[in-house]
């Protein structure tokens, strides 16, 4: 990348913990899935932490979030605390939708994440919705919604690509490219597999970037946003990345082979965030050492805290079906 | 399972008297069968043998069912030999009869004679058969403890309805009696006279537990209504003649126009004043009993469609043409004794109405008019009157307004 | 056109115009409220709701939209949730299913499944029924299915009088709200009594008191069982006329009222029958009011076809007084 973002010390290290709580914490995820603390859909993010964490360094408190159901990466690098997403599949009340929602609807008001939405392109005109009430009222906020080059196939991607340039509305679209919508390779799903060219057909403007690379997608989210808070209306992001564990716990890879998987892995951002920070001198072996310290002991405390979580009350099922008022 | 009475569902055999082979003939007594009213003998109306005996002591059965089946004289052997297999058709000419059943049980009956299968040995009370009772009905019936089965229909498809059951349960219920034979259409209002009666006890007992009836009396001059009437007949063919009943009436709506408390209903512990007035007519039944249809906006109608309506009602109320919103509607009841009837008249409250007004016979009796004894014609006028909703003095008054009315009968 | 919205006199209007002045009473009254559907402006509304109100309001508050109804539906959603208060027009509720997902997977379920963190204020208007010749794509009555789905209310407006006001308690509730307006309707016209300048979204009415028999109904099926009562009440039955009005949550303690009080039942329901409103009624009546059943319940509903284009097959498709008329009668006199 030819206009790289300035990484000192502190930067390189912070984009190398983030990517790692991400890692670390779907490692735990699968570990609990499996001894059935975790039930239901579980989609991990391993592979494409470099995008959430990216994208997520460009953006600000008053920025909106709408992410999909492989939502565990988004709300880590949005700033949700760990433990409530753990409690959230505990299915505790401590939870960030106090259990109702589970690992694909992680919401969180305060940090206005408006949810991981499972229907797929689902979210995009929400995310349309969010940023035209941006613009109404001036509040210099944008909207970022994350999605699947799935989503590509939906038409809610193409009315809510097509609305958002014609009004001029203040979105981050952020395809996270990963090759398969589910078990379905891009060139079986895509007459166009260059995903990032479907702006242009909107006259929004577009750039594909390397989503394996942290910093790659910074500078390039970075312009981005620059562009949409000057007024410039919308702008499509394209990540090409690629996710390393099977589609949900579920599946046996059926569509993909061993060796595409490995090929992939070598270009895995973490290790090679890692060796970056080693070869520049940027983080000490302790200071290393130190990150994963504290990035376990994270992980422990929010495991520890979802045990120690309750159930809601049955009583309460009914609750919120219909709101008693609009949360401020 | 013979239907010993209206309102029997089923019946336990306790004894069979008989065994297969006896010779049986009319009259017979062949089991005793247990109902909820006792035990009773079970009589057979033909004559042959004991083929089969298809239920057993102590089975309780619906009525309908199959107890036994009687061989006409001279196939016994046969029915004896293959008491499963379809019997031979009869050599004689002999109508099959039912053997111990009602009507109902007409089909199993004819099996010795039409060659139909041998029926199961307890037949079901098929579903099409139910009587059909709404929901409203069936509850209202278990409050007033009346069998709902026993009931007339007037609702959709012939279900009984809960106006069916109030009626029934004001003691003026018709009773569906079963037909006397296989020829006879099934009628829709006959009516049963012991049920009749048990209908009425039941309302009237309700009356006299339930409500505190005050009674008052006057005597009525009916010397001018007499004189108006004979003066509106004279003129009339008598198909256009009006019957002293009518001013009876129509002075009762007009008083009752007047003094409202009385035209109503006691529901839930307080009077309510009902919307119009219309007056419930007590008629006797030829078979025994009586029903008190109304009359609607008694108040509002000349003197010769009051007659008209009346004439309708007698005749409608005598052949069972009754409608169930007839029985319904009426917000008071009066009462009359005609001309050979008692002298006074004390009602019962027809719940949850408030009122009753009786009239008497009219006789001709000593009367001081102007300070000299004449002879006049007289009527007892009695009140019965909910002592909950209304006072001897308003009762008084309602009296006297009757009373005026009849003095003016041109203005009736 | 009474152009002191703010203040309703007494005074005769259409139901379209009914609607229209909801409309601009709450652009005056919220600045957080906008119009947003397709051909609401320079069009003026494909039934002439909107007319006008695009020179008044502007573009921003009178938004055209182009044939995308997942994305604006959605984009109302998401206003919805970051502040706004939208209003959005769907043209005609056969429509409505290219925006099922939103409706269903947004507006209804997120305020649950985010554990009460966001409710979605909106208003979505629609139109819906048949009998103006529309054909099967343009003639249906799907309040049924929204009502089916939790988190959203159901509203149909019957009277001018609901088309006037319920807009603004549905603007008030923090839920999503559907309003279905009938296209017969728009035509009709009605009297505004002065002292009304509000009714709630709660509550059934009684729109004809009546003894013997209860007729629960909505929309354009209102009129007809009005009509249908003037019927019955010439041959002495008193038919109680029940404006449902709120579809859900349908309100239970008016019609157990009426129906316990009458004990006969007629459900009039432009919809079809097999899993509509009037088979949701008619269940709640036997599981709650069975005992107070002097009759089957009986439901005049549309035929289950298709609506089509010819003007005697649309006819005998859709409910009509004269059945509504021959449900309650025999009803009452077992007839």
């Amino acid at each position: 990348m030819t206009d790289k973002p300035h990484l000192d010390r502190e930067h390189g290290q912070h984009l190398y913990r983030a990517m790692l709580r991400i890692r670390r914490f779907e490692a735990k995820c699968a570990e609990l899935y499996q001894a059935q603390k975790i039930r239901g859909f579980l989609h991990l993010y391993d592979g494409e932490e470099a995008v959430a964490v990216g994208v997520m360094e460009t953006l600000e408190d008053r920025d909106t979030i709408v992410a999909t159901y492989r939502d565990h990466g988004h709300a880590l690098a949005r700033g949700l605390p760990m433990g409530a997403l753990m409690a959230e599949m505990f299915g505790k009340v401590e939870g960030c939708a106090r259990g109702r929602g589970g690992s694909m609807h992680f919401f969180d008001r305060a940090r206005r994440f408006v949810g991981g939405n499972a229907i797929v392109g689902g979210g995009l005109p929400l995310a349309v919705g969010v940023a035209l009430a941006e613009k109404e009222r001036a509040t210099g906020g944008l909207a970022a919604c994350f999605f699947g080059e799935g989503a590509a196939g939906e038409g809610e991607f193409h009315e809510s690509m097509n609305l958002a340039e014609l009004w001029d509305l203040p979105v981050l679209f952020v395809c996270e490219n990963n090759l398969y919508a589910m078990g379905v390779p891009l060139e079986l799903a895509e007459a166009e597999t260059d995903i990032s060219r479907k702006a242009a057909a909107y006259r929004m403007p577009g750039a594909a970037v390397d989503g394996m690379n942290p910093v790659a997608v910074e500078a390039a989210a970075r312009r981005a946003v620059d562009s949409i808070r000057s007024g410039a209306g919308p702008y499509f992001l394209e990540c090409r990345t690629y996710r390393f564990r099977p589609h949900s716990m579920f599946d046996a890879q059926l569509y993909r082979t061993r060796e595409e998987i490995d090929h992939w892995k070598e270009r895995d951002p973490i290790p090679r965030t890692r060796k970056w920070l080693e070869e520049n001198r940027m983080a000490s072996a302790e200071e290393l050492q130190a990150i994963e310290a504290g990035v376990d002991a994270e992980i422990e405390d929010a495991v520890a805290f979802a045990e120690k979580g309750t159930w809601e009350s049955v009583e309460d099922l009914e609750r919120f079906v219909l709101m008693d008022e609009v949360p401020q | 399972m013979p239907s010993l009475g209206a309102d029997m569902e089923s019946g336990k055999l306790v004894r069979w008297l008989v065994e297969p082979g006896s010779a049986v003939k009319k009259g017979d007594v062949i089991a005793v069968v247990e109902t909820h009213k006792g035990a009773f003998d079970i009589d057979v109306f033909l004559e042959g043998v004991v083929s089969e005996l298809c239920a057993k002591e102590g089975e309780e059965l619906p009525v309908g069912a199959l107890l036994a089946r009687i061989a006409a004289k001279g196939e016994e052997v046969a029915a004896l030999a293959k008491v499963a297999e379809p019997a031979p058709p009869p050599p004689a000419p002999a109508p099959p009869s039912p053997p111990v059943a009602p009507p109902t049980a007409e089909r199993e009956a004819k099996a010795p004679g039409e060659a139909a299968p041998a029926p199961a040995t307890v037949a079901a009370v098929p579903a099409a058969g139910r009587r059909k009772i709404s929901p409203a009905a069936r509850r209202r019936a278990k409050e007033l403890g009346i069998d709902p089965e026993t009931l007339a229909g007037t609702g959709i498809d012939g279900s009984v309805t809960f106006a069916d059951v109030e009626l029934a349960g004001a003691g003026r219920g018709t009773r569906e009696t079963p037909p006397a034979g296989p020829a006879e259409p099934k009628r829709r209002a006959g009516f049963d006279p012991g049920q009749m009666r048990q209908a009425i006890a039941a309302a009237m007992s309700r009356s006299k537990r339930e409500i505190p009836h005050y009674y008052i009396g006057s005597t009525i001059d009916m010397a001018k209504a007499l004189g108006f009437l004979e003066a509106y007949n004279g003129e009339r063919p008598p198909e256009q003649r009006i019957l002293p009943a009518v001013l009876l009436l129509k002075a009762t709506a007009l008083a009752l126009r007047d003094m409202p408390q009385f035209n109503g209903f006691w529901e839930d512990g307080r009077f309510r004043k009902a919307d119009g007035i219309h007056i419930g007519w007590a008629i006797a039944l030829r078979g025994g009993g009586l029903i008190a249809p109304a009359i609607r906006d008694t108040g509002d109608r000349p003197l010769a469609d009051l007659m008209d309506a009346l004439r309708d009602l007698v005749g409608r109320a005598r052949g069972g043409g009754i409608r169930g919103s007839e029985m319904m509607e009426p917000t008071f009841t009066v009462t009359s004794m005609g001309d050979r009837g008692a002298e006074s008249v004390f009602g019962v409250i027809y719940p949850p109405q408030v009122a009753i007004l009786g009239f008497g016979r009219v006789i001709e009796r000593p009367w001081v008019v102007d300070g000299k004894i004449v002879a006049r014609p007289l009527v007892t006028a009695s009140l019965a009157a909910d002592h909950r909703a209304s006072d001897g003095h308003g009762g008084s008054l309602f009296l006297a307004a009757v009373d005026r009315y009849l003095q003016e009968p041109e203005a009736l | 056109m009474n152009t002191q919205t703010g203040t309703p006199g007494a005074n005769r209007m259409t139901y379209r115009e009914a609607c229209r002045q909801a409309i601009r009473d709450a652009l005056i009254a919220d600045p957080r409220t906008f119009l947003m559907g397709e051909d609401v402006g320079l069009y003026g509304g494909c039934y002439a709701v909107s007319k006008g109100l695009l020179q008044e309001f502007g573009p921003g508050r009178i938004r055209d939209t182009p044939l995308a109804e997942a994305a604006f539906v959605g984009a109302g959603i998401g206003a919805a949730m970051a502040g706004m208060r939208p209003i959005v027009e769907i043209m005609t509720c056969n429509f409505s299913l290219l925006a099922l997902d939103q409706i269903m997977n947004n507006a209804a379920t997120i305020p649950h499944m985010s554990g009460g963190q966001f409710a979605v204020p909106l208003v979505i208007r629609m139109a819906t029924g048949g009998g103006r010749q529309l054909a099967a794509q343009h003639s249906h009555s799907l309040e049924g299915w929204f009502a089916h789905i939790p988190g959203l209310k159901v509203l149909a407006p019957g009277t001018v009088e609901d088309a006037r006001f319920m807009l603004k308690a549905a603007l008030a509730d923090p839920n999503p709200v559907l309003i279905f307006e009938h296209i017969v309707l728009y035509n009709a016209e009605g009297e505004l009594g002065p002292a009304v300048t509000a009714v709630d979204i709660e509550k059934a009415r009684i729109r004809r008191p009546g003894r013997d028999v209860s007729i629960l109904t909505y929309g354009n099926s209102l009129p007809k069982s009005l009509e249908a009562a003037e019927t019955l009440a010439g041959e002495g039955i008193e038919a109680e006329i029940v404006d449902l009005r709120v579809l859900r949550p349908l309100d239970d303690a008016t019609i157990f009222e009426s129906v316990a009080r009458t004990r006969r039942c007629v459900i009039v329901d432009e919809g079809w029958k097999s899993g509509s409103v009037s088979a949701e009624i008619a269940a709640r009546l036997s599981e709650h009011r069975f005992f107070d059943l002097d009759a089957p319940i009986r439901r005049v509903c549309s035929r289950e076809v298709p609506v089509p284009y010819a003007a005697h097959m649309e006819e005998a498709a859709l409910p009509q007084a004269s059945q509504v008329v021959d449900a309650a009668r025999s009803l009452v006199t077992g007839k």
